[in-house]
């Protein structure tokens, strides 16, 4: 049995949504390099609809494969429900993820809060902080 | 093109040590313990391997005793070592930061039982050496363990003169040969090796077996328990098939060191120079005491496993020390030990190689290994910052 599904493989090795977005409204990195994981969004806004979304990866073939399907998963939908996706619905649209690669998912559940905190911040707009994780504590680095 | 470029981790089993094996499946299945005939061969095929494996080695049949492999040889030759100091009131081992974990798991179980470990760390970020093993044998030190070479990295260590040190010092030696056994020339008796473990499926034998050399008189501890086989020192009916397999295996590359080595350090050598033409990486291990088959990079700015998995979809097999490959958040304690911080060392790439590459193998990697590098790159944020000045290079 791989590592991997196909639809991980599959996002992987044609990851969707590559890239950056210079004028970006919300740009939002979690991770550290010392983890082995970086996860960098960037968010394109009009009219609270996500219109575009790219992202940069350091990382593992899940990191890279989450990223990618997170970034499909967003795409074109309104901040209030990007605010909603979970690392665990990445995992399953991704076919499941082994054990020990969840950690991936939940780094690109954060990365998009992130990049969508980074947006409100931006705008002055009024947000309940308890919405969005705080990956400077979280015990897959700093555990 | 299928490229297998892990020979440290595993080795293809040549047709000479398979051809050895099945008379022992067919013909020679008689339990060597026995008393009636069928065993009687066996056991005298049995000790004519035994021979064999010691004389690739310089030393006598009754100092190899056979094992499941080269972590049960590691574990009993540290532990009987161990036991011998201690009843003599020494309880001091000294060995090194980039050992393989058979040796540094061992250890650590012996920390726990009140012995004192010294780990030497890696002089130069390649190697340890044999000052640096007498600097550190205290009065109380009852065993040097010290890798042969080493599996990530390739550095071969000055055993000859580590064995002199200690004999210097009446500390016993033993030197985990696993990744050298059948690639580099070992007389144990010329390099003052007391103990030396070895396993069969890193020189084309099979896997499941090795063999520990015990120097003759040096008392060891059991690690199974049970029957009275190797002369009581390591029970279990005796897997005849694959120490018939590893004989031959062991006799095989030793007769043919020369040539494999030339063909060998030649294909490595131009693997690490087309590698080193990537921007932002360096070679891992000693530059010049190198094992012929190890070619070990960082490349900065990607992933490890990222690198495995895209290299694969080429047909290239390969390895990592990155925290992914190894299922915890760490990268390999070798490129930790060697000075390389964590954000290069997430990015490592080690290709093994043996005489059964080609040529043709090797311009295959020196095509893909870059254009992959460089379609990782083009996806991380640390490279970007790297190229755009935000984020300092560390190679």
């Amino acid at each position: 049995m791989a590592l991997y599904s196909e639809i991980v493989m599959d996002h992987f090795t044609h990851p969707r949504n590559v890239g950056v977005i210079e004028d970006a409204d919300g740009v939002g990195q979690v991770g550290n390099a010392k983890c082995g994981d970086i996860m960098k969004i960037y968010l394109k806004i009009e009219k609270d609809i996500i219109v575009d979304v790219k992202f940069e990866t350091f990382g593992c073939g899940s990191a890279i494969a989450s990223s990618s399907m997170a970034t499909e998963m967003i795409k074109g939908k309104p901040i209030s429900e990007a605010l909603q996706l979970t690392n665990k619905a990445v995992a399953e649209a991704l076919d499941g993820l082994p054990a020990h690669k969840l950690h991936c998912s939940v780094l690109a559940e954060e990365a998009i809060k992130s990049a969508l905190k980074d947006y409100y911040d931006r705008n002055g707009i009024a947000y309940d902080k308890s919405q969005f994780p705080d990956c400077d504590n979280c015990v897959h680095c700093h555990g | 093109m299928q490229v297998y470029a892990d020979n440290a981790a595993t080795t293809k089993i040549s047709s000479h040590a398979l051809q050895a094996m099945m008379p022992c499946f067919e013909k020679f299945y008689g339990n060597p313990s026995s008393l009636h005939t069928a065993g009687q061969e066996a056991k005298e095929v049995l000790e004519d391997a035994r021979a064999r494996v010691a004389a690739c080695l310089g030393c006598e049949p009754r100092e190899i005793i056979f094992t499941s492999g080269g972590s049960e040889a590691d574990n009993q030759a540290i532990i009987s070592a161990a036991y011998y100091g201690a009843r003599k009131g020494k309880k001091h081992i000294i060995s090194t930061a980039f050992e393989h974990h058979a040796v540094l798991h061992t250890l650590n179980r012996l920390e726990k039982e009140g012995f004192e470990v010294t780990l030497l760390d890696v002089k130069n970020g390649h190697n340890v050496t044999a000052e640096q093993v007498r600097d550190a044998i205290r009065e109380d030190t009852c065993l040097v363990t010290c890798m042969y070479a080493n599996n990530e990295i390739g550095s071969v260590l000055p055993v000859a003169q580590i064995g002199t040190v200690c004999k210097a010092a009446g500390v016993p030696f033993h030197t985990d040969a696993v990744q050298a056994a059948g690639h580099l020339h070992i007389d144990v008796k010329a390099q003052n090796i007391d103990l030396l473990s070895l396993s069969g499926h890193k020189f084309h034998g099979p896997k499941g077996v090795g063999a520990l050399y015990v120097r003759r008189g040096f008392p060891l501890t059991n690690v199974i328990e049970g029957g009275a086989q190797e002369r009581g020192k390591r029970a279990g009916t005796e897997n005849l098939p694959a120490i018939c397999g590893m004989a031959a295996a062991l006799e095989d590359a030793c007769a043919h060191m020369e040539e494999n080595n030339a063909k060998v350090t030649a294909m490595r050598d131009r693997l690490i120079e087309g590698l080193s033409k990537i921007p932002h990486c360096a070679l891992n291990g000693d530059p010049v005491n190198r094992l012929p088959g190890n070619v070990s990079f960082c490349f900065e700015g990607i992933e490890g496993e990222a690198l495995l998995l895209l290299l694969d979809m080429k047909g290239i097999c390969a390895s990592s020390g990155s925290a992914c490959t190894s299922g915890s958040l760490d990268p390999s304690h070798v490129l930790l030990a060697i000075g390389r911080v964590h954000d290069v060392a997430h990015g490592s790439l080690r290709l093994s190689l043996s005489h059964c590459n080609t040529d043709e193998e090797v311009d295959h990697i020196l095509a893909e290994v870059p254009q992959v590098v460089q379609t990782l790159r083009d996806m991380s944020p640390v490279w970007r910052d790297l190229q755009k000045g935000e984020r300092e290079y560390i190679l």
